[in-house]
Formats: C-alpha cells, structure tokens, sequence
C-alpha cells in the first residue's frame, strides 16, 4: 500500500524532468511513498520576502498551502498535511511563509482577505523536505531498500544554504549538519566531508552579468571536495546543482588545470542506488558520472 | 422612442462617469451608454461577446469593488457605475515566429515581466471569459506550451488583465506567443489538411473556381443553397 504525500514540484522539477522530477517522484515511489502533484500550483515564491510588512509576496506560497487543504477535502490525500517538497529553495520559501503566518494572526488575516476566492487557510499545513521524510522513515530502513550499494564510492555532500537558513527553518544543525551524510551512508557509499559544504554557489549571479562569481565559488567548493578524496558531489538544490556542475564549464576556461567532477542531484544518486539507472538521468549532467560509476564497477 | 412607451418601461439610474441617467431597466452597458447619448467610434465591436472591444469598469450599488466585463454582455442595474475603456495599450513584442526556437523558454525571453507573478490572482478575477489567467501565466513562466494554449484558448483579448496586473504583466500577447509556438511546433499536423492543400495547389477547383466567378449573385445564392454539406454525427470533429 502506497502512503500518499501531497507533493509541490517547483518549476525546476517540471522543467528539466529527467534530471529533477523523474528521479525524485521514482525514487519515492520505489520506497513506497506516492507523490501526489498539487492540482494548480503557482511558483512558490522563489526567494522568501524579508519585508516584515510586505504581504503580497507571501500570497503566492500561501496559495499552494490552501491547495494542499484542498486536496484533504476532496480526498486526493488521506488527511496528510504535510507537504513535500525536493527543491531546496521551494522548500524554504513555503516554509518560511507557512512560519510567518503561523506566528502571525494578523498577516494570516490579511493574506485570507485578500484572496477571497478561496478557502481561508487555516495555518495546518507543514512544509517537509523529502530528506525529512527519509529521516522520519529511518535511514536504516532506507539502507534495506537498496538494490546496488554503492560500495567503494566517496561521496561529498554539500547543502548550500536553503536546507540549513536560517535555522528555524533548517532540516538540521546550521553548523554541524549531518542528514545528507546519514543519507549517503545508507546508500551504502563512503561519506566524504567537504569543508565547504555550506559555503555559498554563487546562487544568482549565474544569471546576471557575474558568472564568474559563480565559476570561483565551484573551482572552491569542488577543488575542496577533491581535496578531501571525493569522487562525486551531491546537492539538494536544483539551482546549486546548476551552480556546481553546468558552471564547471566556466571554471575550466578561467583554470585550465581545473579538474571536473560529477555533481548530482540528491535523487538522481538515490534512483541509481534503487535500481532505477534508467530513470536516475544520469545522461543530463554537464560532468557525466557514469564514467566514475562504471570504474567503481557499479555500472556496466 | 415615444414618451408614452418610456412611461411603460420600467427606468433605472445608472452613473456614467459620475453623471445620473435613466435608462431602461434590461440594457446591456453598452445599449445603456448610448440610450443616454453616448456615440461609441472606438472600445465597441461585435456587440456579441466575441471581438473584446468593448472592455468595461462597472461597481454595483452599495459595493466596494471595482468590476470588469464586457459591456456588449452585462445588463445594467440600478445604482451601477459606469466607466467605458476605449483601448488598452498594452505592450506587444515583434517576433518571426519562423526564427524562435521553441525549446528556449521564449515566453520569458519576450515578457521577462512574466517572471513578476506574485499569484495574486486578480487577472483571474479581472476575466470576462472566466479564464484561469494566473494558472496560464505560471505554466508560461515554466514554458508550459500547451497548458498556455488550452488554458488561455477562449481569450478575446479584452486587455482586463493586464488593466489590473500589480505586476504589468502583458497577459494576452504573451498567450498569444504561446499559442503560436504550440500550433506552429508541437501540436500534430492535420493529414487531410496537406492533403486539400496539395490539391488546391495541383489546381484541382481552378475550374470550379473560375465558374464561380462568372456567376450572378442570384445564381451564386442557387448554388450555395443546393451546395454538399458534410454530416458530421454529433460529438465528432471534422476530419478525425
């Protein structure tokens, strides 16, 4: 019997399907665990508004929160209000707002006037990490679900920024997190500590005019994995994951002895170590890790 | 209109552009507008719902909100204010659709301000069509093609939504633009159409066209009256 989430994709999930959504909503599934797409969602928000009294931006993530309520009254989840979301970034723009309401009566007021074509959102929804769920779940029984250990694999993971900050809305410990690391061991990989694990990617400036902040931060945060005897990266963050391994182009132009190494999505790892190679999109990175893996004599 | 025949309607007062008139009771707004004298040379069309000309700002009586709707297809009411938008200058970009490449996200390329959407959801509400105009806007900020193409396929292009988007979005175009790219690169070519077309071109009712061109009107009604139709059943669609 498959237990069902309600499930807030995030653009970047339905946009590059392969890489993000196939993998996410195929390794759940493999564990059990149905992703029910919220009907209608909108963009969650992007970047959690810091104005105390700017409502507007938080119309947009309540909006998916009253969906999810929606979705318990027409019975497309059985009284499951806990929302699950894989994008790092979806993750802590819902979170945040879901908190800012829930402390405060009077925005919730507001925003409730305001869309007065929907139901009121009654502060019962609580946003979740998919690597909470695991978490929850129990990595030691994740690790019985496992098709292909990955044995002999060194694997650096690395959270950025949205997983950890601020910490009330952080998965875990800001400074001294080590969810990713208990994930990566119930994978049956090596766990390689990066110090630079939380350093920031660069987050926007890949869009705008200073790439290169961008290509310094992952000549940094790669070289520091290398150094540490990683073989591949993993991230939680689709716009990281972007950062660490479509960036590495530009790292090279501006080091010429700078060496790739794969970097992929939480999921795609995940899916690989489930069994599910076809469906991990490993042929989407920009470093391709299939090379490693065939090495390590985990692929043919 | 005779006065005796006015005396037998009943009247209402409506407020245009904060003016009192009496009109009789059953109007649409725009009937409303010129039984008061008002002569419209531009924000009026088809008259029936269709072209989207005739975009119009009403509130109710004893209402705080501000309301929008085709005046063609809104009966006045007692106490309504009245207010007719004779064009919305909206911006459209200029594009070779033939030059766009369909598997960029050219909708944020053309209308980066897309990317503004707080999902406030006051184009839904503005919607004379009762599109679910915020749901297209998003799926176009993921260049979601075909969800823009079905979920905006009844747009008239009245301009409401963007008349009332905090974010200035160019709603419609940018529908427009959508609807474009999935006809032109995504969705299936109709079989039966090449076909007519390749016939067309092969000049197989040159001379059938030629005939026509020779006749009187009065012929030309005979024919057009005893002309073949298609049976189409029911719930069928031409050509499947």
């Amino acid at each position: 019997m498959m237990k069902k989430f309600p499930y807030y994709p995030g653009c970047t999930l339905k946009q590059y399907p392969k890489k993000f959504g196939i993998p996410s909503e195929e390794s759940a599934r493999a564990l059990g665990l149905e992703m029910v797409e919220i009907p209608r969602w909108n963009c969650c928000g992007a970047v959690a508004s810091l104005t105390a009294d700017d409502m507007m931006h938080q119309v947009a993530p309540i909006r998916n929160l009253i969906r999810v309520q929606e979705m318990n009254d027409e019975g497309l989840v059985d009284n499951e209000y806990r929302l699950v979301v894989f994008c790092s970034m979806c993750f802590n723009t819902l979170k945040r707002a879901n908190m800012m309401v829930k402390e405060n009566e009077a925005a919730l007021n507001t925003i409730n006037e305001f869309m007065d074509r929907e139901q009121d959102y009654k502060a019962n929804v609580e946003v979740v990490h998919f690597l909470e769920i695991l978490r929850d779940m129990g990595f030691y029984r994740l690790e019985d679900m496992i098709k292909k250990p990955l044995k002999g694999l060194k694997i650096a993971p690395y959270y950025g920024c949205n997983l950890l900050r601020p910490k009330e809305v952080g998965i875990d410990n800001p400074e001294a997190p080590t969810i990713m690391e208990n994930f990566v061991e119930a994978l049956g990989a090596e766990v390689i500590d990066n110090p630079l694990k939380s350093l920031c990617c660069g987050s926007y400036h890949t869009v705008g005019g200073h790439k290169d902040i961008v290509a310094e931060r992952t000549y940094a945060i790669v070289n520091a994995a290398r150094k540490a005897g990683a073989d591949m990266m993993i991230t939680a963050c689709p716009l990281c994951a972007f950062n660490l391994d479509d960036r590495q182009a530009l790292t090279k132009e501006l080091h010429p002895e700078f060496q790739h190494m794969p970097v992929l999505y939480f999921t795609q790892i995940l899916a690989f170590a489930l069994g599910l190679e076809d469906k991990a999109g490993l042929e989407e990175n920009y470093v391709d890790a299939r090379p490693i893996l065939r090495e390590k004599g985990l692929m043919d | 209109m005779s006065k005796e025949k006015e005396n037998d309607m009943k009247m209402i007062t409506v407020y245009i552009m904060g003016k009192a008139y009496k009109v009789p009771f059953g109007l649409t707004i725009m009937k409303a507008m010129e039984y008061a004298g008002y002569r419209f040379i531009r924000g009026s069309g088809c008259r029936a719902g269709f072209c989207g000309a005739c975009a119009t700002v009403y509130r109710r009586k004893g209402e705080y909100k501000l309301r929008t709707a085709l005046a063609c297809q809104t009966t006045v009411e007692d106490g309504m204010y009245l207010a007719q938008l004779p064009f919305v200058p909206s911006n459209r970009k200029e594009y070779d659709i033939e030059e766009l490449d369909p598997k960029k996200n050219v909708l944020s390329e053309y209308y980066p301000e897309i990317n503004r959407c707080v999902s406030c959801n006051t184009c839904t509400k503005a919607c004379p069509q009762e599109l679910q105009v915020m749901d297209y806007i998003q799926a176009s900020i993921r260049g979601d093609y075909k969800l823009v193409t079905s979920l905006s396929f009844d747009c008239i292009q009245c301009g409401l939504c963007v008349v009332r988007c905090p974010a200035e979005i160019t709603h419609y175009h940018v529908a427009q633009l959508a609807r474009r790219l999935y006809g032109k690169y995504y969705s299936p070519v109709p079989q039966h159409l090449l076909d007519r077309l390749k016939e067309i071109e092969e000049g197989k009712f040159d001379s059938e066209i030629e005939e026509l061109k020779k006749m009187d009107a009065k012929k030309l009604e005979e024919v057009y009256v005893a002309r073949d139709i298609q049976k189409i059943p029911r719930g069928e669609v031409a050509g499947e």
